[in-house]
């Protein structure tokens, strides 16, 4: 790595982290809302994925190679838990229940020693880095894209557009909401094992009700045309904050607000990005 | 002593009740999942804060006082964000977002501009003895609890059922496009129905307050969980549900935390919601309409 | 051989009995009309047949399998599509990509196939666009095949709908009131897409309000009132059973019909 490179890094090495693990996050948020689902549990994966990787890191002492895949077990079983029953439900029981997740997954932090308490845990080794985050997000990035471009992505889009008429050619609805749940876990499972394993530090209150909604903002900012777009959202929410020293407080507020106008008035992101999808 | 428990259960679970009544009756008459309510919850419960501490008024008035205002409230900001989406006839996910952007914002707000700490009502506003009725100690702060969320809930009921109004209301609720052709005006229907939800929100984060004597601007978030627990439970949208679905679960959070853990009372609660998605999710009297349409 | 039977066929919501004790026989490569009054229950048989709705009581038999219980994106995979009564089409999709969609059901390619763009998913999206092609030839849009299909007049989305049904070569097709809003010239054409349809090999279901379109082009034709099967015929015998043309066609029709009757 070049030494200007390595400077940059190290002096901004937070944010830089902050710009790839928020991406992934993003992506998160992507993959659920492109099917037509609204699930808010991306915060609360990225936690569960946090503490149980933190926990194999530090009172099983795996190996990170193995720690890093091994931390979607844990999102991807409550995704099953929560995602299953929900299926058939109306959107808004899978919306509700995410929802109370991130609750009572920090009230359930707060309360068991073993994962710290309200100390949570620290002394994590560094065993992550700039080029495993960034490595991942391109990946992630690069394989939502393909899929995007291809029947797949057709039938992702039919969804998002009209659910009975998608069901009536063919599109099997429930695996679709399925598959993007999981997919959603699992993106946030690793963003939170790599989050933790850059900071030596995690906490109950991190991975709750703020956090959750702010990742909603950064997909309604930046839309979901591609997979692009909601990374570039939570990159602009990301370094606002950074770059206007005041707004910093009132981060949560504009992040708020961002959904409310994005809701009311421009429901295809503030960006207004759109997928130009030509067949193969 | 088990009476006890359950007594102190059953009157946390009328809070709750009175909690997750207003949310329903928002969803099922507007078709709104409305998620501004836990902050009204807080609101209320910070402008009875006030109201005692600085104007030195009585926990009556104050309740009052604050159950109105919050009402007032309620009505201003639904209809700064739900109205644009209900003439577009929006899904319901849709409200559910543009209130949760909104829940954020206010919540961030009230932190920065009354500050996170725990703050408490002035003492002195009720007798502290503890009477002492069929064996069972009643604090006079959890009568209050007690018979105001019995008069609100019996003065709903009353309107829903007993008046032209509620029939209006009962009419949005089972068809809304005829109810307007019918020349009932949905505007004011909303309007009523936002102060009503916001009024029960706000008397609810007063009554709270008094029973935990803590509030906080994020107290109306915690609530959110044992509202959607028993929204879900009861069934979206039915009344009586959520009553029974709020006694149930108030009596069920006292017992874990008495006779399990006190840390384990979210879990439990949350357990439950899960459990009824997978087995029952119409609601305990099946009355929720629940398949994707 | 009948493609498609109901038999029994009930659906009651909370109050209404919607369908009732409907017996449906629909032959194989012929066109099979349902009418009725508004309200006679015509959509809800459609949403029983596709499987947006289920039964309360009865069975449906399609190609000889009961589907009774079948999911709605199963149905697809036997051979069955449909066109909506207010057009569904993907509206901020290309023409193209609609009629795309339509062929999800014979397209299902791995995961895997897609992310490392083996050349198997390549063949099947090139052969995919060029049986979409064929069917927009077929229906008449494939100028339109870029345009985004919310800019399209109304009689070419209805087109567009049908193109998307037919893409998958369907052995049955569902059409739920292909000529309403049309204009004459409109129909004419429709009643002429329709025969094509018919005899390429699909079997067509459709309900109708438009009497003339009906008359002329049915093979067979089943009358609902509500919710009920009051008579089943041909044209000719469901023209001349005065109870149902008096009383479900209305007057003007009646008379019409039998001016037309009296000429040929």
């Amino acid at each position: 790595m070049p030494a200007w490179l390595d400077d940059f890094l190290w002096t901004y090495q937070n944010v830089v982290y902050a710009l790839g693990i928020n991406g992934l996050l993003a992506l998160s948020m992507y993959v659920v809302l492109a099917v037509g689902q609204l699930s808010l549990g991306q915060a609360a994966f990225m936690g569960l994925g946090a503490y149980s990787s933190a926990l194999m890191t530090l009172k099983l002492h795996w190996p990170f190679f193995v720690v890093l895949p091994a931390s979607c077990v844990v999102p991807v079983m409550f995704a099953l838990a929560i995602g299953v029953p929900t299926l058939r439900l109306s959107g808004v029981y899978l919306a509700i229940a995410t929802i109370g997740l991130g609750e009572v997954l920090r009230a359930a932090y707060l309360n068991i020693d073993y994962v710290g308490g309200a100390l949570g845990l620290s002394g994590i080794p560094e065993r992550a880095n700039f080029w495993m985050i960034y490595g991942l997000l391109a990946a992630a990035i690069l394989i939502l894209w393909l899929v995007g471009r291809s029947g797949i992505g057709r039938a992702m889009e039919a969804l998002r557009e009209d659910e009975n008429a998608a069901q009536v050619m063919g599109i099997n609805i429930g695996a679709y909401r399925m598959g993007a749940l999981l997919a959603s876990a699992v993106l946030a499972g690793l963003a939170g094992a790599l989050s933790a394993h850059v900071s030596s530090f995690i906490g109950p209150n991190e991975y709750g009700f703020e956090p959750a909604v702010t990742i909603l903002s950064f997909a309604l900012l930046g839309g979901i045309g591609t997979p692009l777009a909601p990374v570039l959202g939570a990159w602009i929410l990301t370094l606002l904050p950074e770059l206007l020293r005041g707004f910093s407080d009132l981060r949560l507020v504009f992040n708020g607000l961002i959904i409310v106008l994005a809701v009311l008035f421009l429901p295809n992101g503030l960006l207004g990005w759109r997928m130009r999808r030509r067949a193969a | 002593m088990l009476a006890q428990q359950l007594a102190n259960g059953v009157l946390l679970g009328a809070t709750y009740a009175l909690f997750a009544l207003g949310f329903t009756l928002m969803f099922g008459v507007l078709r709104v999942i409305n998620l501004t309510y836990g902050f009204y919850f807080s609101a209320g419960a910070f402008m009875a804060l006030y109201l005692t501490r600085l104007g030195g008024l009585g926990i009556w008035t104050a309740l009052a006082l604050a159950a109105v205002a919050t009402g007032l409230l309620a009505v201003a900001l639904d209809w700064v964000l739900l109205t644009r989406l209900r003439r577009k006839g929006a899904p319901e996910l849709a409200s559910l977002m543009v209130t949760l952007g909104a829940v954020l914002a206010l919540y961030a707000g009230m932190t920065t501009f009354l500050g996170p700490d725990i703050q408490r009502l002035p003492p002195g506003l009720l007798g502290t003895d503890a009477l002492v009725i069929a064996g069972l100690r009643v604090t006079e702060a959890q009568l209050l609890i007690l018979v105001t969320t019995g008069v609100l809930v019996a003065a709903l009921l009353l309107l829903i059922r007993g008046t032209r109004l509620g029939l209006g209301i009962r009419a949005m609720a089972e068809r809304p496009d005829t109810a307007g052709l019918m020349g009932i005006d949905t505007g004011r229907i909303a309007a009523l129905v936002s102060f009503l939800s916001g009024c029960l929100a706000g008397a609810g984060g007063v009554l709270i307050g008094l029973n935990f004597n803590a509030i906080q601007p994020y107290m109306g978030e915690a609530m959110m969980l044992r509202g959607f627990v028993v929204i879900i439970v009861g069934g979206l949208g039915d009344i009586r549900g959520a009553l029974i679905a709020g006694l149930l679960l108030g009596v069920i959070e006292v017992l874990t935390a008495g006779y399990v853990a006190s840390g384990m009372k979210e879990a439990v609660a949350f357990a439950i919601l899960v459990g009824v998605l997978w087995t029952r999710p119409s609601g305990l009297f099946g009355r929720a309409v629940v398949r994707r349409a | 051989m009948s493609l498609l039977r109901t038999a029994g066929l009930t659906r009651r919501f909370a109050g209404l009995t919607a369908v009732d004790q409907v017996d449906l026989a629909v032959a194989e490569g012929t066109i099979h009309a349902v009418i009725g009054p508004n309200g006679a229950g015509k959509t809800t048989l459609f949403n029983l047949i596709s499987g947006l709705v289920p039964p309360s009581d009865g069975s449906i038999h399609f190609a000889g399998q009961d589907i009774s219980q079948l999911p709605v994106h199963r149905r697809a995979g036997l051979g069955m599509a449909r066109t909506f009564q207010n057009i569904r089409i993907f509206a901020s999709m290309t023409v193209l990509e609609n009629v795309l969609t339509g062929l999800h059901a014979r397209l299902d390619g791995g995961l895997g196939a897609v992310i490392l763009r083996l050349p198997g998913f390549r063949r099947a999206e090139r052969h995919a666009v060029a049986r979409a092609r064929e069917v927009l030839e077929l229906v008449g849009l494939a100028d339109q095949a870029e345009n985004r299909a919310a800019a399209l007049p109304y009689g070419d989305q209805r087109r567009l709908e049908i193109a998307r049904a037919l893409a998958s070569s369907p052995r049955l097709v569902l059409l739920d009131e292909p000529a309403a809003g049309m204009n004459p010239a409109e129909t004419d054409a429709l009643k002429a897409l329709v025969r094509r349809i018919r005899d390429a090999g699909t079997t067509v279901l459709l309900v109708e309000h438009d009497m003339g379109f009906v008359m002329d082009l049915s093979d067979r034709i089943t009358v609902l009132n509500f919710g009920r099967r009051i008579f089943e015929g041909t044209p000719i015998e469901v023209r001349q059973e005065t109870t149902v043309i008096e009383a479900y066609l209305g007057h003007k029709v009646a008379e019409r019909l039998a001016r037309r009757a009296a000429a040929s």
